[in-house]
């Protein structure tokens, strides 16, 4: 079992969308929601996966399927 | 929670050795929920996942630093030691700042700017002013014990970590996009560090390196040793005070990828200005939150400059957006190229709190900027200072900085390291070694 640590952007076309219901549907992963913002045009939210690791990859890449961002915790560490 | 540095004077308590110089750092403190933490290699909040700040014992600073102890210093960051999370006696320093403040009578007469000066930082040991943030970060690397130091750079961070391993003695691991400038590929290979170069996009060297840090007991220094890191860019504040003569200036003008150097810069002004080292600045306390304090003698308007292929900070502060959206970067100006701010929101507080501005730059200015920069001040500066003269242009032209306005932009890299941007700029006048042919296309050149 591994955790990988994870922020969602959703854009206004997403936004509605039960993305992260469907992930812990469709995959055998949980999910734990930590901090979240969302609004009508857009929103985040940084969560916590829980699984196994193939697992958890191929949710994330489900999840970048659907037009939601991931990214990793924290923002971009790719710097200057 | 116990302050370390009365664990650093223990010894001296029981008659033993004298103390050695310890940083005056209390700890670690969750930027969102407040949560606090020892001052150990970690840079998220267990509990929401919060960014952590390194929170200092300032009652103990204010006892210790002063204008005279700064000026005894060595010439480098390291003469802002008191104020810095790390050890100062021996830092892993390759004489990492204090770099010049210039007057800009060229630039400013072009752009009608009488009091315009230039912290060119594109002078550091490895050309950027990454070597602040890294000096730090190595130092309080092999402080924790690590071994490894690694990073995932766009270019001037990996030159810099290497560079800094070479000088400590360590491993360096940098991990760079594949298609990176060559000048930023060789300026980091001749320190000999293992250099990964990752065949994919920027995105995914960010989410390999993520899961890396997890795995491997290296100090990543953007990730693990990040809240230590980011606080090196506060001596880009402190250097500009103590050039001018302990006195802010109205504006800055800052090139911006993560935020992080624009938030410090802001910080390190509220620093002094609390610490009471700005001239006719009494000191006054930090308040509840060191990190959002704002005191009301700093008045410095920060002015936050993104190239338009990678500007969600500029385009939230523009839109009044609550949030920044992150974006796919399509920048020629690489070291700004961070789709997703780390303290986007962060820089947006600073710039409401200054009332400064944000500023997207076309990239068809940026090689302009660049240009204008070489051609006025003989300052050759990189994609991103290209972005940071366009931005001060801009500036200047719509009237938010007056023309006596005390102005300082900050050049945060060298020109050499991305020379593809302006290779067009070459047109020798080619002649045959005769004084006939040289006057001959000489007098068609006037």
């Amino acid at each position: 079992m591994g955790k990988q640590r994870v922020k969602f952007t959703f854009d206004e076309n997403m936004v509605k969308q039960p993305v992260i219901y469907e992930l812990g549907q469709k995959f055998k992963i949980a999910t734990n929601i930590r901090r979240a913002e969302m609004s009508e045009e857009v929103g985040w939210v940084i969560l916590e996966l829980e699984g196994d690791e193939p697992e958890i990859q191929r949710g994330l890449e489900w999840v970048s399927t659907t037009g939601v961002r991931v990214d990793p915790l924290g923002g971009d560490v790719i710097d200057g | 929670m116990i302050s370390r540095l009365i664990w650093a004077f223990v010894p001296a308590i029981l008659g033993q050795e004298e103390p050695t110089a310890v940083a005056f750092v209390n700890g670690l403190k969750c930027r969102e929920c407040g949560r606090e933490y020892p001052a150990d290699p970690l840079n998220v909040c267990d509990f929401c996942f919060g960014p952590l700040e390194v929170v200092y014992d300032y009652a103990t600073i204010s006892e210790v630093v002063s204008q005279d102890s700064i000026a005894k210093g060595p010439l480098s960051i390291w003469r802002y030691k008191d104020l810095l999370p790390a050890e100062g006696d021996d830092p892993v320093d390759i004489m990492a700042g204090f770099t010049p403040l210039i007057k800009a009578r060229g630039l400013g007469k072009t752009l009608g700017l009488n009091n315009l000066y230039i912290k060119n930082d594109s002078v550091n040991p490895s050309f950027s002013f990454k070597d602040r943030v890294v000096s730090v970060a190595a130092t309080k690397a092999l402080e924790f014990g690590y071994e490894t130091i690694a990073c995932a750079s766009t270019g001037n961070l990996a030159c810099s970590v290497a560079a800094h391993c070479a000088r400590a003695g360590v491993r360096a691991v940098v991990f760079i996009p594949s298609d990176l400038e060559r000048g930023k590929i060789i300026g980091a290979a001749i320190y000999n560090p293992i250099l990964v170069s990752v065949d994919g996009t920027y995105d995914q060297v960010n989410r390999l390196c993520s899961e890396l840090a997890d795995d491997y007991p290296w100090a990543f220094v953007n990730i693990n040793m990040r809240p230590y890191y980011a606080e090196g860019s506060k001596t880009l504040g402190y250097e500009v005070a103590e050039q001018l003569g302990w006195r802010l200036p109205d504006h800055v003008v800052v090139p911006s990828a993560s935020g992080a150097m624009f938030t410090k810069i802001w910080k390190g002004f509220n620093e002094l200005a609390c610490l009471g080292l700005l001239d006719g600045v009494p000191s006054s306390s930090f308040g509840i939150d060191q990190n959002t304090v704002h005191h009301p003698a700093v008045t410095t308007r920060m002015h936050m400059q993104q190239a338009m292929g990678c500007s969600p900070i500029a385009t939230a502060w523009n839109n009044n957006q609550t949030q920044v959206i992150p974006v796919r970067p399509d920048s020629i100006a690489k070291s700004l190229a961070i789709g997703n701010p780390a303290d986007g929101i962060y820089a947006i507080k600073v710039i409401e709190r200054s009332g400064g501005s944000a500023y997207a730059v076309p990239e068809s200015d940026i090689v302009e900027g660049i240009k204008l920069l070489a051609e006025t001040e003989g300052i050759f500066t990189e994609t991103a200072g290209g972005v940071t003269v366009s931005g001060l242009k801009h500036l200047a032209e719509s009237g938010a900085i007056k023309p006596d306005e005390l102005t300082v932009v900050y050049i945060t890299g060298n020109g050499l390291k991305t020379q593809e941007a302006v290779e067009h700029v070459v047109h020798p006048l080619s002649i045959k070694p005769t004084i006939g042919s040289f006057e001959s296309v000489f007098e068609g050149a006037k």
